[in-house]
């Protein structure tokens, strides 16, 4: 399982790539093996204003159905609309290119409240 | 909660990296590689399943026919030994107990299989049924048997480069006795995923030897380990039933459309007399096939709409990994069942539309 340097995660298993006052949000390689073989996603149209904590889109494998929760609070700055289209690119790379929407920050000092790789990894191995 | 349990084959699934789910009571594979390629493996070659959860339950004795015609819709008296019909178990409602596959076994001797997890209730309600003119003993045998199944294009040719003899001359829907790997089994020719395939039915402690037979037989034919997640998909395209789901105590053979497994014509039944009177008023709902138009994926549970009113609801739905989208069977009144009907189904408060089509979803 893989687990990227220089990324912040969260207990629901997402992860957060922070640039300047902008943030990738995505799901872990944890959570897309976890889901299986994901078919479908649904995500919110730039411009709208997502709090901590909210259901911003949908991720569904074969078999469930999952929220995705916004780990931050702030505006869709942008979305993955390739990912859309393919949303199976999840399962093949949940990094990088499995970035999901981009968020521009209300409130950095909600940073602090993630997890850094390691506090992630150690999450991870608790709960398997 | 009594303790779950395991079949013989928990340990080789668990070896092939299986993720387990608790299904009926039993710890069960619900995938190995994936669903999507589970599911293509049986589509375009071949897969293997171990599903001896299901339940098997022994009718014999003088009268063992009069009792399974008594408790079951389809005719057993066409039965010859050797061969298998699909029917169904009723309460007195027309509802359902339970779908099963009768197995004429002798003269005397028919085997249900059943599903997991109605065993118990199958049968408890069996036993109340027996009656002094329809004495027969009824014995639940589930535990003197593992079931296999061997499912796929490819399946044929790998079961009998096991087998001395050619088991393709078992006809669909009939069963032989074979010895397979040291093993001898019942052979049906029957299944739950639209392709050809077997069947299994042997000794519990027998299935880890025919498992790893068969899989080393098939490994260049392709064969994968298959579990309950593509087992799903795989007969939700073909718009096989799925006891729990779609079909139930409250729902009628008749509103499921398996009218084709209710026969009139033959000896009293449990059930006859409402299916009757259901027949003669009309049918209000019918269990109908949808395929999704734009983006989305149905799922049990999910309203559907037309103008806005609801008209039924869905009972299975899923991606097709066949056919790549949302397909669902589901009840709605009788009047929309006809192909080509526009509907909205209702995903997370918006309306999706979908067509009412005509059974199977995949068609090769």
């Amino acid at each position: 399982m893989e687990f990227p340097d220089g990324l912040k995660f969260t207990k629901e298993h997402e992860w957060i790539r922070v640039d300047g006052n902008v943030a990738q949000i995505g799901i872990t390689d944890y959570a897309q093996e976890a889901l299986g073989d994901i078919v479908f996603l649904e995500l919110p149209e730039s411009g709208i204003h997502f709090n901590h904590g909210d259901t911003f889109g949908v991720v569904e494998s074969v078999k469930a159905v999952s929220d995705l929760y916004s780990p931050l609070t702030g505006t869709v700055a942008e979305i993955n609309e390739s990912l859309v289209d393919a949303p199976e690119g999840i399962n093949e790379h949940p990094y990088d290119d499995g970035w999901m929407i981009s968020i521009e920050l209300d409130n950095d000092s909600e940073l602090d409240e993630l997890m850094d790789v390691e506090a992630y990894r150690k999450y991870v191995e608790e709960i398997s | 909660m009594s303790e779950i349990k395991k079949t013989t084959l928990n340990a080789i699934h668990k070896g092939l990296g299986a993720r387990m789910v608790p299904f009926a009571g039993w710890e069960m594979p619900v995938q190995y590689s994936g669903v999507i390629d589970e599911h293509r493996a049986v589509r375009e070659a071949a897969g293997l399943f171990d599903v001896s959860h299901m339940g098997e339950i022994d009718v014999r004795g003088p009268h063992a026919l009069d009792f399974v015609q008594l408790v079951t819709t389809n005719d057993a008296s066409r039965l010859e030994i050797g061969q298998a019909q699909y029917s169904l178990i009723c309460y007195p409602t027309g509802g359902m107990v339970d779908d099963t596959i009768v197995y004429r076994m002798g003269d005397h001797h028919y085997m249900l299989c059943v599903n997991a997890s109605n065993v118990e209730k199958d049968y408890s309600w069996l036993k109340e049924q027996l009656l002094g003119e329809h004495e027969a003993q009824v014995t639940n045998v589930s535990n003197s048997y593992a079931q296999i199944a061997l499912q796929g294009p490819k399946a044929m040719d790998i079961i009998n480069s096991l087998c001395g003899r050619d088991l393709t001359e078992i006809p669909y829907f009939c069963f032989d006795f074979a010895e397979l790997a040291g093993a001898e089994l019942m052979v049906s020719r029957t299944g739950y995923t639209g392709e050809d395939g077997v069947e299994l039915y042997l000794p519990p402690e027998d299935a880890p030897r025919l498992w790893e037979a068969i899989m080393d037989a098939g490994k260049d034919e392709g064969i994968k380990p298959v579990g309950l997640g593509a087992r799903d998909t795989l007969r939700l395209e073909m718009k096989y039933s799925l006891y729990g789901n779609d079909i139930d105590a409250d729902t009628t053979a008749l509103e499921a459309k398996l009218g084709w497994v209710v026969k009139f014509n033959k000896t009293d039944f449990i059930g006859k007399e409402a299916l009757l009177k259901q027949q003669g008023e009309g049918i209000g709902k019918k269990l109908s096939c949808f395929v999704v138009e734009g983006r989305g994926i149905p799922r049990h549970g999910y309203d559907i709409h037309i103008d806005g009113r609801k008209v039924g609801v869905v009972t299975s739905g899923t991606m097709s990994p066949s056919i790549g989208i949302g397909i669902a069977i589901g009840y709605v009144e009788a009047e929309f069942d006809k192909a080509g009907q526009e509907v909205d189904i209702i995903i997370r408060d918006k309306a999706v539309t979908a067509k009412v089509v005509a059974p199977p979803f995949y068609k090769k």
